[in-house]
């Protein structure tokens, strides 16, 4: 299995259980890290499978990479509007319905899409490098030897958190409220959870929109600078965007930035160690980092998958998809496809076409920060690889109970003395 | 058999002879000439086949698509000679082609 530790119980139930039964979307599934015979199992035998009940409705799963391919380029009939219920199995509900065109279809995405383009752009990038391996060496330099710590929190929250601040060009020492806000955004308040209400939920993004909008006040005043807020402010496509609008673009590059890069930095560390000779082999040869990373990041997942609407009846590999029906790619699935991706099982680092997966997904809506979240774990793993022979981890993981954000809570790790 | 160059943004140039029927992304790829990604493995996907071609080729090339059209759209630095390289297939038309690299794919 992925990773060798799928209990054997899973694998078992995988296989006797009707097909349709299946439903992968079951939280309990990700935070358990059990859904890969599932998936192994429809891949094979239903690849596009519908099932008719889970806490998220009804759904099709899309398992196969050639399948996923053909609907992710396909934004004519399969929409992400958030009025129908955006980009992620669980419906995006219709109070605080930010417009971000992460969930818009053409032309509107277009527009926006291309004003923050640019800041992510490799040649703006190669800009902002020297001063993202200043931080992330000073964030390694103070880490604690011959002592367990969390390395999800240590690193790589702070790495992304501290990329996200140089993006803005926002008050350095407030950095975590990014975070603060980008966890408060992907919650869906719930008694016991980060925010109770929506009224609780809207107010702290009240506060983050308050933030940035003097921020944006600074710097429509002054010359155009390479940092976001001030692209937008000077943009011809952005420069009147409402409020609301302002808002959602900012909770889309904090909230598209964040946890995925976050979750590739822990990740890598936690897959090299459950493959030592791939460990071995980078540490060996320093050039290997690039296709490393991209094997991570295909290896990880970041986003297990991005959900689709059908805009009318199509047929997809022998199935009839209703209009209106809610279609879910499964990126994670896809990238563990043997008739694409050879031996997908296994982490090989420097594999031959390393950067032939799906965690970016394909399409009009492919990730535009993918340029920055490899620029993040290769310097990183650059400055590791100066200073420490290995980062051992000390137990496994705590996974983050979501079909969508696939990533670790925690993850205890020690650098020898 | 046509010879096609790419000039890297560098000035490098790589002369090829290729088997009509390949793609241009696909020639550079199995030539290990730098400055194509082609992330998608040629499915018109990604963009990250970005390549410059002189006008003067353009009847020879073939049409540009609608979902070509959309991805370039997207492209970092596109210009009237903006191409996917995935989209246009080598053949003895287009021999002597030089076609140009962009700085870095997005
Ligand atoms: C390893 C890290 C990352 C992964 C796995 C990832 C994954 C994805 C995926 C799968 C999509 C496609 C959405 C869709 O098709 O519906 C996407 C879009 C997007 N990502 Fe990322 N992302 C990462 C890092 C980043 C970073 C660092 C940024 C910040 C700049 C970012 C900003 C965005 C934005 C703005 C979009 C919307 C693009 C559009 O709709 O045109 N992502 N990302
Ligand atoms: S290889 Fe992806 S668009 Fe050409």
């Amino acid at each position: 299995m992925a990773d060798g530790s799928v209990p054997q119980s899973a694998t078992d139930h995988a296989r006797s259980i009707p097909l349709d039964e299946i439903d992968v979307s079951h939280p309990e599934l990700w935070r358990t890290d059990s859904h890969w015979p599932y998936f192994e199992r429809l891949r094979r035998e239903d690849p596009v499978h519908y099932c008719k009940d889970s806490l998220f409705g009804p759904y099709w799963s899309i398992t196969r990479y050639n399948d996923i391919m053909a609907v992710d380029t396909n934004h004519q009939v399969f929409s992400s509007e958030a009025a129908l219920g955006g980009i992620a199995i669980v419906d995006q509900g219709a109070d605080l319905r930010l417009p971000m065109f992460i969930a818009m279809d053409p032309p509107k995405h277009d527009v926006q899409r291309k004003v923050v383009s640019p800041a992510v752009s490799p040649a703006n990038l190669a800009v902002l490098e020297p001063m993202i391996r200043e931080r992330a060496a000073k964030i390694l330099d103070e880490l604690p030897r011959g002592e367990t710590f969390d390395w999800v929190d240590r690193v790589s929250i702070e790495l992304t958190t501290q990329m996200l601040a140089t993006l803005f060009d926002f008050p350095f020492e407030q950095r975590r409220k990014l975070t603060w806000w980008s966890d408060i955004a992907t919650t869906i308040p719930a008694e016991g959870m980060l925010v109770e209400t929506e009224e609780a939920k809207l107010a702290i993004l009240m506060e983050c929109l308050g933030a940035f909008t003097e921020l944006w006040n600074e710097r429509v005043n002054a010359p155009p600078q390479g940092d976001l807020i001030s692209m937008m402010a000077h943009a011809e496509a952005t420069r009147n965007m409402s409020p609301e609008e302002y808002l959602g673009n900012l909770i889309l590059l904090i909230v598209g930035g964040n946890d995925t890069t976050r979750n590739s930095i822990s990740g890598s560390v936690y897959a090299l160690n459950k493959n030592p000779d791939q460990y071995a082999k980078l540490r060996a040869n320093q050039e290997l980092i690039p296709s490393m990373v991209s094997e991570t990041i295909r290896w990880q997942t970041p986003l297990a998958h991005m959900r689709r609407t059908a805009l009318e009846d199509i047929e997809l590999s022998g199935k009839l998809i209703r209009k209106g029906d809610k279609v879910v790619m499964w990126y994670v699935s896809g990238n563990r496809d043997d008739t694409v991706i050879a031996e997908p099982d296994r982490y090989i680092i420097d594999r031959e076409r390393p950067r032939q997966h799906m965690s970016f997904g394909y399409g009009i809506h492919r990730c535009v920060g993918n340029r920055l979240a490899e620029l993040q774990l290769r310097v990183i793993w650059e400055e590791i690889l100066k200073r420490f022979p290995v980062i051992e981890v000390m137990g496994e993981p705590e996974r983050v109970p979501s079909p969508f954000v696939k990533g670790y809570l925690n993850l205890p790790v020690r650098i020898p003395a | 058999m046509p010879v096609i160059t790419y000039v890297e943004h560098n000035g490098a140039r790589h002369s090829l002879t290729l088997k009509p029927g390949v793609s241009l992304m696909q020639g550079a790829i199995s030539h290990n000439v730098p400055g194509i990604d082609a992330d998608c493995g040629g499915a018109c996907a990604c963009a990250t086949c970005h390549i410059f071609v002189d006008a003067a080729w353009n009847d020879r090339l073939g049409e540009q698509g609608d979902i070509e059209a959309s991805m370039l759209d997207f492209a970092e630095g596109v210009r009237e000679t903006s191409r996917l390289a995935c989209q246009i297939t080598v053949s003895e038309a287009l021999d002597g082609l030089v076609v140009h690299l962009p700085e870095a794919q997005h």
